[in-house]
């Protein structure tokens, strides 16, 4: 499933700033969620990592040693990052969460990755390991909306990835 | 008949035991087995809570330690096999002799099974190794037919576990050179295939190419299903032409011969893929535990759907159904 490009258009004029923010605060909550998110790295824990959704605008690079999200606007040369790894943002998603393999799509041609791959593999293998579940983690920032906002969030996953599991089949 | 399952992290691992395994194989985070990838494997740890999760759900654990000792550096494998013994393996996958010695003298009560890796591929060098080092079940290479294994069953005195489903070693298992020939590192030494230190992808223009050290290995046309960076899945140029040299991108699939396999003498199937995810462990064992109460006639429908995780999105069945010598 891509992401409906009429809701990636606003992206294109929403300062950078803004948007690094907001991704900043959903970050710490899963790092305060998961603290060993990381520790299956090792060596590679000072490395950037950039995941790049090839349906919005923007790259996300993160760094897990301090550990921060940074944002910057997709451009033609490649992010400043040792690995990266592209594909629908549903896809990167859902990823981060193990509810995909990323052989399988990298088989598919629906995940492309770059630079180091050691890195990358460490990245991939941490995130499967981590149990993290996105509307369950986030739901807390919405305080008393939490169990709505879980649930509408559960609704919108599961229908994304219905769609993949569908197509895998 | 007895499913065996891969799980390279805990999560993988718990995913395969609610999916229904009887065994779950693993390793420890170091050189001492055959899938030792960045950020993979257990930790002490991490093993003990595994082995405890399988126990109250009546699953066991094995444990691979089946790369080949380094001259001198014996006592990482050592450890490795006296730290299985005390989290409570259930059984070890060894292949290298030495350590199956060790592993018989030290803890008799252990169980042992010989690991692809050890490459026993006929009656005399198992029976050698259920004499010697009292090894319980061998995993046979993937390079027998099912009428090799039928030969084989009635003169061996332990049990068969064979693959069937996942990554496809296409030479014989121990004895592959090709990752260490490009790279300096193998399966059988330092426990990586064409390690990821060692590949490169980039794009140039439509195509995906796919580097393992010095070597092009690949260039994967816009919408072509991708496969691993490995020497023996590589397409070159052979008398001019473009091809696959050894085998195409693919993966293991012999779950329609079950019932040849059962009537064979085979006891336990092996999924192979610790490398691979959480998702795909749960989406394959569960898939094929329906598959093995499924009457013959709905399996391929049940496995049908597998082969779009599979490499190269194809599925084989190898040598198992040999036509060529």
């Amino acid at each position: 499933m891509r992401f409906p490009a009429t809701l990636a258009a606003p992206l294109n004029v929403i300062p950078v700033a803004a948007i690094e923010r907001a991704t900043s605060i959903l970050f710490r909550r899963v790092m305060k969620e998961h603290p060993h998110l990381f520790v299956r790295l090792g060596e590679h824990l000072g490395k950037c990592f950039a995941f790049m959704p090839t349906d919005i605008p923007l790259v996300f690079v993160v760094s897990p040693a301090q550990p921060s999200i940074h944002v910057v606007r997709r451009a033609k040369a490649p992010p400043d990052a040792d690995a990266c790894v592209e594909g629908p943002i549903v896809m990167l998603l859902a990823l981060l969460e193990g509810r995909c393999d990323a052989d399988a799509l990298f088989f598919s041609r629906d995940l492309t990755v770059s630079g180091n791959m050691e890195a990358m593999l460490a990245m991939r293998n941490a995130l499967d390991d981590c149990d993290i579940d996105l509307p369950r983690d986030l739901s807390a920032l919405a305080g008393p909306l939490a169990p709505i906002v879980s649930r509408v969030a559960e609704g919108i996953r599961q229908r994304a990835l219905t769609g993949e599991a569908g197509r895998w089949n | 008949m007895e499913l065996i399952c891969p799980a390279g992290t805990p999560a993988a691992f718990r995913e395969a035991v609610d999916a229904g395994a009887d065994a779950v194989y693993c390793g420890f985070r170091d050189e001492t087995n055959a899938r030792n990838f960045p950020g993979l494997n257990f930790t002490r740890d991490e093993l003990r809570e595994a082995i405890a999760y399988a126990r109250r759900n009546g699953t066991q654990t094995f444990v691979a330690l089946n790369t080949f000792m380094r001259a001198g550096d014996e006592e990482i494998w050592y450890r490795a096999a006296a730290d299985a013994v005390a989290l409570g393996a259930d059984a070890m996958i060894l292949a290298d002799f030495g350590l199956m010695a060790h592993v018989a003298e030290h803890y008799p009560d252990q169980r042992l099974h010989v690991s692809v890796q050890a490459s026993a591929s006929n009656v005399d060098a198992i029976n050698f190794l259920v004499d010697a080092f009292n090894a319980k079940r061998v995993v046979l290479p993937r390079t027998l037919t099912i009428a090799d294994i039928a030969r084989i069953a009635p003169k061996i005195r332990c049990e068969i576990e064979v693959f069937v489903f996942g990554g496809l070693c296409v030479m014989a298992e121990g004895r592959c050179s090709l990752s260490s020939y490009a790279t300096g590192k193998s399966p059988n030494m330092n426990g990586v295939c064409s390690p990821a230190s060692h590949v490169r992808y980039r794009k140039e223009a439509d195509e995906l190419v796919s580097e393992l050290g010095a070597y092009t290995i690949n260039r994967f046309a816009a919408g072509e299903a991708a496969g691993y960076p490995t020497l023996c899945k590589g397409r070159f140029d052979i008398a001019d032409e473009p091809g696959y040299a050894f085998e195409d991108p693919v993966s293991l699939d012999v779950m329609g011969e079950i019932d040849a396999l059962t009537a064979a003498g085979v006891s336990a199937l092996k999924v192979e893929g610790r490398q691979r995810g959480k998702a795909y462990v749960a989406e394959v064992v569960s898939t094929l535990k329906k598959a093995l109460s499924a009457k013959p006639d709905d399996r391929s429908a049940l496995l049908a759907h597998l082969r779009g995780l599979s490499e190269g999105q194809k599925t084989t069945s190898g040598a198992y159904e040999k036509r060529w010598r």
